[in-house]
């Protein structure tokens, strides 16, 4: 499938409070940079009526109060900005380093990782350790970063029958995909490592440590550091 | 201030308020009262504002020591409430005593009740709400719904002067066939039999109905030819009409915040109260409306409300 920006932004009703607007097809960097982009003038220019705003891989989700604007107001308000955009400067992304405890009980997975593509277990760290994975959308459960950048020689299958129980922290590979469990929970991913870090605290003023538009890079630790870091965490 | 002790908790007793808004970009989907009608009269009855924390209560009820004075009201789905073995009516409400024991029984029509107390229940305010979301274990009481022995507490407010009904004209009834106004959208256009099969058929509410969402079965909401069977993940709506592989509806619900489907069409706001008061069995008929229509109920039912408020003020 081509991965392409629209010439015209789509509008999608989604029902009487939602607003998909849609900026290309596909994943694709650019039309994430587009998205991430209306994401933050919309932050800076705050339209009235707007309740929130939800970036994913190619779309802004707006969310309105009928009660106080409409999809007219909207969109002119929507396009208006977008014909700004050129001139509003964009920061670059912040990147947010993760510490992982690759393989061992932290990441029972990444032998079948390795042996799938007949790299060493070091080579998978190191390919896994390099890019700055841009976070594409956050969702399935609170903080789970959808990351886009996955080199291609570590894609590897979900596993055929998922896990009840994922480790909070764990890191894992789906296909062309990586990203992190920050709450335990079911999943299919290839568990390849954890993080010691806690990466969701409700009770937190800020509960989460990034956000969509970000990037992720992955630093190696020890399995030592790792259990040093999970006791200071404790104290 | 201690109000209600726990002695059984119901089949599933949550607190929630009107949700979580504006963390939905980070996966926390916005929780807080599926039936957003009952739950702001409830609130009214007992004169709260009409966003103040309470009980959703969920097919079976549960039954209470009374710990404070306070009043209370319940609304929604019809159950029978008993003060120490002797009958209370539902919409209205009604003064308990320490020692009392409160008792709400299994539903007789509709889903979920909404218990409020004067002041509301006073839980840590999470990112901003009271509401419950289990599947993330945060917010209302701990994180989960209720179990026997939990102590629930309000912030010690005096009981109103008066005891407050809703007029019966504004009582809503639950019934078996349900119709559900919704506008097609946002992936209406990978549908053309499917919005046919979908705004004619009847639909039955499976087993498989919860805070995430309802699946529904009924005849197959087909696809137009050459459609990819999955989306890029998007973000959904509280009423986005999803429709999977095996081409079942389901109609995802506030504990969600992701889907890789396609939704033909989304249940319009004012109409969700009649979802949440669905149980399985029930039979589900979709109709077409625009948006514009929509917001006309939108304003109608925010009407309604101001006026059950100056009522009951």
């Amino acid at each position: 499938m081509p991965a392409l920006l629209y010439e015209k932004t789509q509008f999608r009703t989604a029902g009487d409070r939602g607003l998909l607007v849609e900026y290309g097809e596909g994943i694709a960097p650019e039309v994430n940079r587009k998205v991430r982009a209306m994401a933050m003038v919309l932050d800076r220019h705050p339209v009235e009526g707007l309740v929130a705003i939800v970036p994913t891989y190619r779309a802004l989700l707006i969310q309105y109060d009928p009660l106080t604007t409409g999809v007219t107001v909207l969109k002119q308000a929507l396009l208006g900005l977008e014909e700004r955009l050129a001139s509003i400067a964009i920061p670059p992304p912040r990147t947010v380093e993760i510490p992982v405890c690759y393989g061992g009980d932290c990441g029972p997975d990444i032998e079948f990782v390795a042996a799938t593509h007949g790299l060493g277990v070091d080579e998978v760290i190191r390919l896994h350790s390099t890019p700055a994975y841009p976070i594409y959308m956050i969702g399935f459960t609170p903080g789970f970063p959808f990351l886009g950048g996955l080199p291609e020689v570590l894609h590897t299958p979900r596993l055929e029958t998922p896990r009840t129980h994922v480790p909070e922290g764990s890191v894992g590979i789906a296909n062309a995909q990586t990203g992190i469990y920050p709450v335990a929970s079911p999943g299919g991913w290839q568990l390849i490592g954890r993080t010691p870090l806690k990466l969701f605290e409700p009770a937190k003023k800020n509960p989460f440590l990034y956000q969509a538009g970000d990037c992720i890079r992955f630093v190696p630790i020890s399995p030592e550091r790792y259990a040093t870091l999970v006791a200071e965490r404790g104290a | 201030m201690d109000v209600l002790k726990v002695m059984t908790p119901g089949a599933y007793t949550t607190v929630q308020d009107a949700g979580r808004f504006g963390f939905q970009q980070m996966g926390v989907p916005v929780s807080g009262a599926l039936d957003d009608f009952a739950f702001q009269v409830a609130n009214l009855l007992v004169g709260n504002g009409r966003n103040r924390a309470v009980l959703e209560i969920t097919i079976m009820g549960p039954r209470f020591e009374v710990m404070a004075e306070a009043d209370m009201a319940i609304a929604g789905a019809q159950m029978n409430v008993s003060r120490n073995g002797d009958p209370l009516g539902s919409w209205c409400s009604f003064r308990v005593q320490p020692g009392d024991v409160l008792d709400i029984h299994q539903v007789q029509s509709g889903c979920r009740g909404y218990l409020a107390v004067s002041g509301g229940f006073d839980v840590p305010l999470i990112m901003g709400s009271h509401s419950t979301y289990v599947g993330g274990r945060l917010g209302g009481f701990a994180g989960r719904p209720l179990v026997a022995g939990d102590v629930l507490a309000v912030p010690g407010v005096a009981p109103a002067h008066r005891s407050r009904r809703l007029p019966e004209e504004w009582i809503p009834d639950y019934p078996g066939e349900i119709l559900l106004r919704a506008i097609p959208g946002p992936q209406d256009h990978f549908f053309y039999q499917g919005l046919d099969t979908l705004f004619s058929a009847d639909y039955m509410v499976t087993a498989k109905a919860d805070r995430m969402g309802y699946r529904l079965q009924g005849p197959a909401v087909e696809m137009c030819e050459g459609m990819p069977p999955s989306i890029v993940s998007e973000p959904s709506m509280p009423g986005s009409i999803q429709i999977p592989a095996d081409a079942q509806p389901i109609i995802l619900f506030v504990e969600q915040t992701v889907g890789g489907y396609a939704k033909i069409a989304t249940v319009v706001s004012v109409d969700l109260s009649c979802v949440a008061q669905a149980t399985p069995g029930d039979t589900i008929r979709f109709e077409s409306i625009d948006l514009e229509r929509a917001h006309d109920l939108y304003r109608e039912r925010e009407a309604l409300l101001e006026k059950i408020a100056a009522h009951l003020q």
